[in-house]
């Protein structure tokens, strides 16, 4: 067992919490979706977001033994469980991304913890410091095309594939766990600049924001 | 625009999410204090600027974070190939030189720790490294 000095970020107490768009909804607006809209993003905040870093054999029994699946075998590459709520992704070499529903990863980075035991490791909530938004619909990747150097074609991008990349002018995580769905993860601090881009870049597509 | 294969990511990436850093292969003295001013001077200050084959570190900065070795000609900018960080070049100007021209610029695999690989491979690896 370590004796690293963890604490949950989610209080008991009632404080309102908001979402790191939740300024840019007030300030920028949410076109709501219609039947021309073409792109449609979600964000899906309050997400619990571990970052592992370490070997990847020894991250990977642990990971395996804690939630039942593994660690991504290749580079720029997802895994996820059956129902697709819980993901791990490819960052470097020595570096994933675990991300759960909200409000799990206290308990599972506890777990995590003592599955890995003494191994050389380190495992870092960044729950409050990212969110993820989902883009969707049938000018999805267009929308990307116009935002990202990143190739986005299914032949170099295909289902399954996450990479960090360049974004604007600001850079993320995207990656597509689905056919029709690719995801964003957002530092916070790029949210609002992020958001407006997609607005502003969605617009010839009637870009619609589901709350 | 460059595309730069990452040997960590295995793939081809934009320009836009790599920095240079400088020369490579530059390996700190093992006794400062052994060092004659000359010595140490070269180590911290001097680099080389030649015209044609250069080795070089880049960093993926966007991407995985990692710093890798590049050797590219300075006139053309091509890129010969990129290698991981403790191997060492196939591509020389002594190589090119004596007309060893390697038909694959690129270089791939061998090191990385991956979840199918064994401790003891990448052991082998850390061995031979260092």
């Amino acid at each position: 067992m370590s004796n690293a000095a963890t604490f949950d970020t989610r209080t008991e107490a009632n404080i309102p919490v908001e979402s790191p768009l939740a300024y840019s909804y007030h300030r920028s607006g949410a076109p709501a979706p219609s039947a021309k809209s073409r792109v449609i993003l979600r964000e899906r905040p309050f997400l619990g977001h571990l970052v592992l870093r370490g070997g990847a054999i020894v991250l990977d029994e642990a990971v395996r033994a804690v939630l039942g699946f593994g660690l991504p075998a290749r580079p720029n590459t997802l895994s996820q469980s059956e129902d697709g709520a819980r993901s791990i992704q490819w960052l470097s070499p020595d570096e994933w991304l675990l991300i759960v529903p909200g409000g799990e990863e206290f308990e599972l980075e506890g777990a995590l913890r003592n599955a890995l035991g003494d191994a050389h490791y380190a495992i870092v909530n960044v729950s409050g410091g990212q969110t993820l938004l989902e883009l969707s619909g049938e000018k999805a990747r267009e929308l990307l095309m116009k935002s990202t150097p990143s190739d986005v074609h299914p032949e170099a991008f295909p289902v399954g594939k996450g990479v960090t990349a360049v974004f604007a002018k600001a850079n993320l995580i995207l990656r597509r766990p689905a056919e029709n769905r690719w995801e964003l993860v957002l530092r916070r601090s790029f949210a609002d600049y992020c958001y407006r881009w997609l607005l502003d870049a969605g617009a010839e597509y009637a870009i619609g924001v589901e709350k | 625009m460059f595309h730069i294969y990452c040997p960590y990511c295995e793939e081809h990436r934009e320009e836009e999410e790599f920095r240079p850093k400088g020369q490579a292969h530059i390996v700190r003295p093992k006794d400062p204090e052994a060092c004659s001013d000359e010595e140490w001077g070269d180590y911290l200050f001097f680099r080389d600027n030649p015209r044609g084959i250069h080795h070089e570190l880049w960093v993926h900065a966007v991407g995985c974070r990692k710093f890798f070795n590049v050797t590219r000609h300075t006139v053309t900018y091509e890129i010969l190939e990129t290698y991981k960080m403790g191997e060492q070049p196939r591509i020389t100007a002594e190589s090119l030189a004596s007309g060893e021209t390697q038909g694959n610029v690129q270089v791939a695999g061998g090191g990385q720790q991956t979840v199918s690989g064994s401790n003891a491979a990448v052991e082998a690896v850390k061995g031979e490294q260092a």
